[in-house]
């Protein structure tokens, strides 16, 4: 019982950091001279290294906070459980946590995809998504699991 | 003892004011407008001292990539007079009120070549030492969203929300108990004693709905031993 809670804990915790470390990397776009996130876009040049904040779009500052919206359900999600375990009856369901964790992948998930269709139009061609933008689509899944585990599991002991 | 606070408090008031002299000028720090607009610049200044008669309000103009300021508008000796021959002549406005320390500007129809920084120096005679103070002047064709605007307001809307959906949730909880609380009351009342005929009657009509109620609430007590149970 306490390995399965160790489990479970450890998984929730794993999202949370992968959503942490996607929202605030400068890696969502690399090209050979340049990186660009949510938050800035930094090149070298033969000056050297500098960054300028991301072009105040609409969309990309949807995209911010549906990173950060996702963290706080996340962080929500988690202290809820922690409320829930010493809280709910025997046989009693952690769905609150469930659907705050749920709702955390799915806000990964819409950030994601809105960054993924609007990049053509920030990204020039030559450049790839990076490894945070793949970090969050990893952290969508991984949110939506541990939500899921949440909801079918039952309080024993 | 009095004498000596007397004393003391002369002292200060000649003290304090000799040391925080100097004036402080207040503009904004930057400015956006549209092209073809009209744009307010405001300045005012603290002062230890009285306004004067003779307090001075100048602004001048540095243009975006210039190396020196020109002077666009000066008011002295009680008047204010304005840029006739420079890049603003016939577009400004005094819209300040020296008696109330405000020595505000109008722009009128900007243009992209008003793109600069205008200081605001103002004189209030004992009181001349201070520094000017700049606000940059910024024109668009569109005003741009700021950044971080949206971000903030989606967050802020969702957190709202999520806050209104608990706070709605408590008070219905709360309603539904004291509805049954008010009922379980009345119907202890009725059945204690064989109550007048009126008595009854005027209550009845609040029986018939408040049973329904009840019959919702013990519903939902029973699904939630069910869910227990199971």
């Amino acid at each position: 019982m306490l390995l399965l809670l160790l489990g479970i804990v450890i998984l929730h915790i794993a999202s949370l950091v992968l959503l942490f470390v996607s929202t605030i990397v400068n890696a969502w776009t690399t090209g050979s001279t340049s990186s660009s996130d949510l938050w800035n876009n930094c090149s070298t040049t033969n000056g050297g290294y500098h960054c300028e904040p991301a072009n105040t779009g609409v969309w990309i500052q949807a995209v911010q906070a549906l990173m950060i919206l996702s963290i706080i359900f996340s962080f929500i999600s988690l202290f809820l459980f922690f409320c829930q375990l010493f809280t709910l009856q025997k046989g009693g369901r952690f769905f609150l946590t469930g659907v705050f964790q749920i709702l955390a992948s799915l806000f990964v998930m819409s950030g994601a995809v809105i960054y993924t269709v609007m990049s053509p139009k920030w990204v020039p061609d030559s450049e790839a998504f990076g490894w945070a933008y793949i970090m969050a689509w990893v952290a969508f899944p991984l949110a939506l699991i541990s939500g899921l585990i949440y909801v079918i599991l039952r309080k024993r002991e | 003892m009095l004498t000596i606070l007397a004393l003391a408090s002369v002292v200060l008031l000649g003290i304090v004011p000799q040391q925080s002299e100097a004036i402080v000028i207040y503009t904004g720090w930057e400015r956006h407008a549209l092209v073809g607009s009209d744009i307010r610049l405001s300045c005012s200044f603290f002062s230890w001292r009285w306004t004067s008669d003779d307090v001075t309000f100048s602004w001048s103009y540095r243009a975006d990539g210039a190396r020196d300021a020109i002077s666009i508008f000066h008011y002295t000796g009680g008047a204010p007079y304005l840029d006739n021959k420079g890049p603003f002549r016939d577009r400004l406005e005094f819209v300040g009120n020296p008696g109330r320390r405000d020595g505000s500007i109008l722009l009128k129809n900007l243009d992209y070549g008003d793109n600069g920084t205008f200081t605001c120096d103002a004189k209030n005679p004992p009181d001349i030492v201070g520094r000017a103070s700049s606000v940059r002047l910024l024109v668009f064709e569109k005003v741009p969203i700021q950044a971080g605007v949206i971000t903030g307001s989606i967050i802020g809307a969702v957190l709202g929300l999520l806050l209104l959906i608990v706070v709605i949730y408590y008070l219905m909880r709360f309603l539904v108990a004291r509805r049954v609380f008010n009922l379980s009351v009345s119907k202890h009342g009725k059945k204690g004693k064989g109550k007048e005929g009126s008595q009854q009657r005027q209550a009845s009509p609040l029986v018939v709905d408040p049973s329904k109620l009840k019959a919702a609430a013990s519903e939902k007590k029973k699904q939630e031993s069910r869910k227990d149970k199971k």
